[in-house]
């Protein structure tokens, strides 16, 4: 039975705000910093006004928000925190116990690039730097998405075939400052979708005592590594189920990525965010002039879905990779390493040129996407031989 | 993008520009129609330039990037009319509406010859009489309604009384002054432009 949409019209970081509140998660340690602050902001007066009964404990920097989510979620409470660039830097040894122990914590991240050039606007290199950390990372367009995907983190982080902690990101300012229509779902069926937390196993059981991060010997340790590796390989097929149960509740369809006419299109723009928005605009405009391009909108990046990815653009002749982030590796961002290695695996022999944009705030236009179509047509008719990591929006040198 | 209509809005930190925008954004909503809304984030702080933005659509509005070809550009201080190119990307068919005391004539040498409609309203004037204080960003949303015709006289001024209450909750002895600021904003640039056709 699908719920009533409720119309509304906020921002991203007050569509994750409301989120939360229709959540009444049990523990909310949180430290505010840019473009998030809001977010705890929010939940502090839901909590003062008597909306929600959260358990708010205000810290003194990222690294105790994240270890005060370890002991709460341990100790059997759903926690969720909030933070951005920096902030999640500062937690980076915490996340790694948060996903090892098989917390499943819900982290709403606002990307904000990392310093320096200190700056407080978007880019994913903050979501990027944790990505090696054993966290799922669902990222989303706007802030419908964002405001959906907080409400799917629950059932896909405590699902026993899972336990792991889910990060849900949104474009710093970009979404997270910008009003926008928005559907929202009544309370009642919001709770009745993330259900109530019953973990199997917590400290605060007397009847079933457990450690939580005791040492292991090397003789266990690696075992133990690969549970969690098969945990993030299981957790693909419950974030699809939780996707199509969503789907029932909401109306609105999810999946490992969204894809925006791909079926015939020649030329496939790969990205993830807010500019996939911008994307789509420009594939309507390109389809108008009889120019055959889609967009490949990545929701998912943690797990990967490599496999998944590469058919999606087994037909196509050419895609452009578009990071929001450099990884400094001399070679490509972090999307453009492993959607070439997927391609390979998957003996997919397309062009595939890695484009990096939107570095810091840089703006990301309709205009900037139909130009690298005009390239990526050249590249795919061999007329322009392809020049990998290449950069979108620079300033023209004077 | 069809049936958009894209609005820049130019002012200093403190000003309320970015309010206004969303604003705008709200009342725009309340009326049916797709919204954006959103602020340009510089080094923010009381005095520095800072640029909103508002796209109003019927239908839904997927692109995130800021507004380089507005069909209206607003401008809350005229003193920034000697360092920012307002008028940039501007469309021809479009309007530039700046707050001013100054004669359209003594403006135009400012706008880099753009060729649109100009509109100047005073709008520090009417926040200071209708407020007792200087607040351009009630009068100049009054003025964008008016221009712009994004929607009906009546919804505008029944949304926004809506979002004064709303906003002004704990305030509500301003709510009055803001409505009145709102409306003669509203009204005078209706009247000039009615007069400007007619000649």
């Amino acid at each position: 039975m699908s719920a009533e949409r409720i119309k509304e019209r906020m921002s991203g970081n007050e569509a994750v705000a409301e989120a939360i509140r229709q959540v009444n998660p049990d523990v909310m340690p949180a430290f505010p910093i840019t473009p998030s602050t809001e977010i705890p902001q929010m939940v502090a007066n839901f909590i003062s006004n008597g909306k929600i009964d959260t358990e708010f404990i205000p810290v003194e920097s990222e690294h105790s928000a994240m270890s005060a989510a370890i002991g709460a979620e341990a100790a059997g409470a759903r926690t969720m925190t909030a933070t951005s660039s920096a902030g999640l830097a500062l937690m980076w040894e915490e996340l790694l116990l948060a996903a090892s122990n098989r917390l499943p914590i819900v982290l709403t991240l606002v990307n904000r690039t990392l310093s320096g050039p200190i700056n407080i606007n978007c880019d994913h290199s903050d979501g990027m730097g944790a990505r090696d950390t054993g966290w799922i990372q669902i990222y989303a367009e706007n802030n419908q998405e964002a405001y959906d995907n907080y409400i799917q983190a629950y059932p896909i982080a405590e699902d026993p075939r899972v336990h792991l902690p889910v990060m849900i990101c949104q474009d710093g300012f970009i979404t997270s400052h910008a009003v926008e229509n928005i559907d929202l779902l009544p309370d009642d069926a919001v709770r009745q979708f993330v259900g109530d937390y019953r973990p199997e196993e917590y400290l605060l059981n007397p009847g079933k005592p457990v450690s939580v991060g005791p040492y292991s010997i090397s003789a266990y340790a690696m075992e133990a590594k690969k549970n969690q590796e098969d945990a993030m390989e299981r957790a693909r097929d419950v974030i699809l189920e939780t996707a199509a149960r969503f789907q029932n509740l909401s109306g609105r369809k999810y999946g490992f990525f969204e894809q925006y006419k791909t079926k015939d299109a020649e030329i496939i723009f790969l990205l993830m965010g807010s500019a996939a928005g911008t994307a789509k605009q420009a594939v309507d405009e390109l389809r108008e002039k009889g120019k055959k391009a889609g967009v490949l909108k990545l929701r998912v990046f943690r797990p990967f879905p490599e496999k998944e990815i590469a058919e999606a653009l087994r037909n196509a002749k050419g895609v452009a990779i578009l990071d929001r982030c450099e990884s400094y590796n001399g070679c490509g961002g972090p999307l453009g390493s492993e959607v070439t290695a997927a391609l390979f695996r998957h003996k997919v022999q397309i062009e595939a040129v890695n484009y990096i944009y939107g570095l810091a705030g840089r703006d990301f236009t309709v205009t900037h996407v139909k130009e690298l179509y005009e390239e990526m047509h050249l590249v795919c008719t061999g007329e322009k031989k392809a020049v990998q990591h290449q950069y979108v929006g620079l300033r023209k040198e004077n | 993008m069809k049936n958009t209509i894209e609005i820049r809005w130019h002012g200093r930190g403190g000003q309320g520009a970015k309010t206004a925008a969303l604003l705008l954004a709200d009342a725009a909503f309340q009326t049916g129609q797709q919204v954006q809304g959103f602020p340009e984030y510089g080094p923010e702080r009381m005095g520095a330039p800072i640029t909103a933005y508002n796209r109003i659509s019927k239908e839904q509005i997927r692109v995130h990037s800021n507004i380089y070809e507005p069909d209206y550009v607003v401008v809350v201080d005229e003193t920034l009319l000697y360092s920012v190119d307002v008028t940039a990307g501007l469309k021809r068919e479009g309007a530039i509406i700046i707050n001013t005391a100054k004669s359209k004539k003594e403006v135009m040498k400012y706008l880099h010859g753009y060729k649109g409609e100009v509109i100047t309203i005073d709008a520090r004037a009417i926040s200071e009489e209708m407020l007792g204080k200087n607040f351009p960003n009630i009068p100049m949303l009054g003025a964008v309604a008016a221009v712009t015709g994004v929607m009906e006289r009546e919804d505008f001024f029944r949304e926004m009384e809506k979002s004064f209450r709303h906003k002004f909750a704990k305030k509500p002895e301003v709510i009055e002054g803001n409505q009145k600021a709102l409306y003669a904003a509203y009204e005078a640039v209706a009247y000039s432009r009615e007069m400007s056709l007619s000649a």
